[in-house]
């Protein structure tokens, strides 16, 4: 049995009158890709927000490795270890690649000398460790270098750079959130092989998708979200093919298409 | 030898791509002053008018350098005039009651930060727009000025001569020592906007505060740390005018509120958030500063004053809707 990361127990969230989630629980273990999937507005990306630390949840508990947190915030998450590539990608357009990538740990990447424990960046090291990246990701335009604003760059080269600030961490466990919409065949392989090579390192993702096809290809397990309640859990032995649990989530989609939860807007 | 030569072009463009605001800044500032030679040469070649300028222009410059990491990072405060008033009227005040100078410096400081606090803590958590907010706050403040005192000013010749005017409002190698001061507060103020993590989340938050959130940022501390550091700003600016005039009016501060403003736009800050510039804040301080007074020495009467300010402005506000593009 492999040991949890971290647990989502029961947790609830609305905005105003809309309940985004109602009683979820989630685990992920060390390892392990978890697909996460439902339709839009499901309330996939709500989950991994109070994941990540940006929401609060109205009600439930998070636990990390088996310890309970408290005071659960984004920047505590990050140190715990839980990376995420949310899906605006929560870049800041008007500044540098490399700026992008340290966004939040700004004095990470430096040499232990003592401007930078006064919280002084140490510029050259970080655009090396940029560019680094770029590389390993497949950022082979030779028109950006780190410094670029990462405002000149295409959809998909911005979902690199979201990726590689992600990469970058070392961290136990990664999150996309959809992170192949609005890319190009070939971008999308790139992300495929990107987690592949996080589940080779022995680390944790959490996949979002709602093309089951994707997901169904690179998770070991899924969790199917509708109207923000967990209706399915299960692994690649219950669903051998994409088109059982497609056909899993029309009946679901049926049995409560009249149901008005008012969480289908969007 | 070819790729030596190569690198220091690319890094010379460089420079200037990433300068771009600060050196048309610059480039601004030189055309302005060679009108104002052309115009007359006589008084634009005698140190007495550069004098006259860095006398007062350090005070400015202590306002616009903090504006600019407030601009930068999306929100604004006009609060700093009475904030300006505030501070300094403590300071006049506990002179006059014999504290050595230097603690009254200190709480001076004290005050205009701690104003900045609650307008910081008011703006952020009361989910208030800064700009009507610290507006509101600019005219509050001032009232409570103008009741307590009843509108009467304040002598300081207590520091006359002392070391501590000396040090700070004296003169050094023949300019005001004012002016050293200012520029070394821009300069700690350049490397902290631009190397420091500090200036880094101004500008992140200011680019898009969701985005800065995510990625553990923060951002209601950053935003309120925009009003302290204008508190601060201020109280020095305050203290610099008392010292500079020997004396306190309730009114101190109330002409920078526009001119101030103007100069982080002309120094070539956008109003959108994101990017600034630290040093084309300071240059736009100075070109504003040498306008009021050149326009006078240029032979012109007072009236033209606010007549080329608002000329040099959209001016300069052109120049930079050229050089600096808004990426989303
Ligand atoms: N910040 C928010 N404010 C208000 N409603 C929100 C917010 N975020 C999500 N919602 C609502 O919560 C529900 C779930 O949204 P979301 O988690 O984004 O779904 P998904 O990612 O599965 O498409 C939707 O009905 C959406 O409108
Ligand atoms: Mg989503």
């Amino acid at each position: 049995m492999k040991s949890p990361i971290i647990t989502l127990q029961d947790i609830s969230k609305s905005f105003g009158n809309v309940y985004a989630l109602d009683g979820v629980s989630l685990q992920v273990k060390a390892g392990e890709v978890v697909g996460l999937i439902g339709d839009n507005g499901a309330g996939k990306s709500t989950l991994i927000k109070i994941l990540a630390g940006v929401y609060t949840p109205d009600s439930g508990a998070i636990r990390l490795k088996d310890q309970p947190v408290t005071d659960w915030n984004a920047s505590r998450s990050r140190q715990s270890g839980i990376e995420t590539v949310f899906q605006d990608r929560a870049l800041v357009v008007q500044q540098t690649i490399v700026r992008n990538i340290f966004m939040g740990r700004e004095t990470a990447g430096s040499s232990a000398s003592l401007l930078s424990r006064l919280g002084f960046i140490d510029h050259k090291s970080q655009y090396a460790e940029a560019e680094r990246l770029m590389r390993d990701i497949g950022f082979t335009s030779e028109v950006f270098t780190p410094d670029s604003i990462v405002g000149t760059l295409s959809g998909g080269e911005r979902q690199g750079v979201a990726i590689a600030r992600a990469l970058y961490f070392d961290a136990e466990l990664i999150i996309l959130d959809e992170p192949t919409t609005a890319l190009s065949l070939t971008e999308t392989e790139k992300v495929f092989s990107f987690v592949r090579n996080v589940k080779a390192s022995g680390r944790s993702v959490v996949f979002i998708g709602h093309n089951i096809y994707h997901v169904f290809g690179i998770a070991d397990r899924f969790v199917v979200l509708d109207r923000g309640k967990v209706v399915l859990e299960c692994t690649k032995e219950d669903y051998q093919t994409p088109e059982e649990l497609i056909g899993f989530m029309q009946q679901v989609a049926q049995s409560e298409g009249g149901t008005p939860s008012g969480s289908s807007e969007e | 030898m070819m790729a030596k030569t190569m690198t220091s072009i690319t890094s010379t463009s460089l420079f200037i791509r990433r300068n771009k605001a600060s050196l048309s800044t610059l480039f601004f500032l030189v055309v302005m002053m060679t009108c104002f030679l052309i115009a007359n040469p006589k008084v634009f070649t005698n140190a007495a008018i550069y004098n006259a300028v860095f006398i007062t222009l350090p005070v400015a410059i202590f306002l616009v350098v903090p504006l600019v990491f407030t601009v930068t990072g999306g929100e604004i405060d006009l609060s700093f005039p009475s904030n300006m008033a505030m501070a300094s009227w403590v300071f006049s005040l506990l002179i006059q009651k014999g504290m050595p100078p230097v603690l009254g410096l200190i709480v001076a400081i004290g005050v205009g930060m701690g104003i900045g606090v609650i307008i910081g803590l008011i703006v952020v958590y009361g989910h208030l727009s800064s700009l009507v907010c610290t507006l509101g706050f600019n005219f509050f403040l001032r009232g409570f000025i103008m009741i307590l005192t009843e509108g009467r000013s304040i002598t300081v010749l207590e520091v006359q001569d002392g070391l501590f005017h000396n040090v700070l409002a004296g003169t050094f190698l023949g300019l005001p020592a004012q002016m050293g001061w200012a520029l070394l507060f821009t300069l700690i103020c350049v490397l902290v906007f631009n190397r420091h993590c500090y200036g880094v989340r101004v500008r992140c938050v200011g680019d898009n505060p969701q985005s800065a959130e995510q990625m553990g940022i923060n951002v209601n501390r950053v935003r309120i740390s925009f009003f302290i550091f204008v508190g601060l700003g201020a109280s020095l600016a305050g203290v610099f005018s008392v010292l500079i005039n020997f004396s306190w009016w309730p009114t101190t501060g109330d002409g920078y509120l526009l001119t101030a403003l103007a100069s982080v736009f002309v120094g070539g800050t956008p109003t959108w958030g994101g990017v600034g510039t630290v040093v084309g804040g300071a240059l736009g301080a100075t070109i504003v500063s040498f306008m009021e007074t050149g326009v006078v020495a240029a032979g012109l009467t007072g009236f033209y004053v606010q007549f080329f300010k608002g000329l040099i402005i959209i001016l300069s506000l052109l120049a930079h809707r050229y050089s600096s593009k808004r990426y989303r």
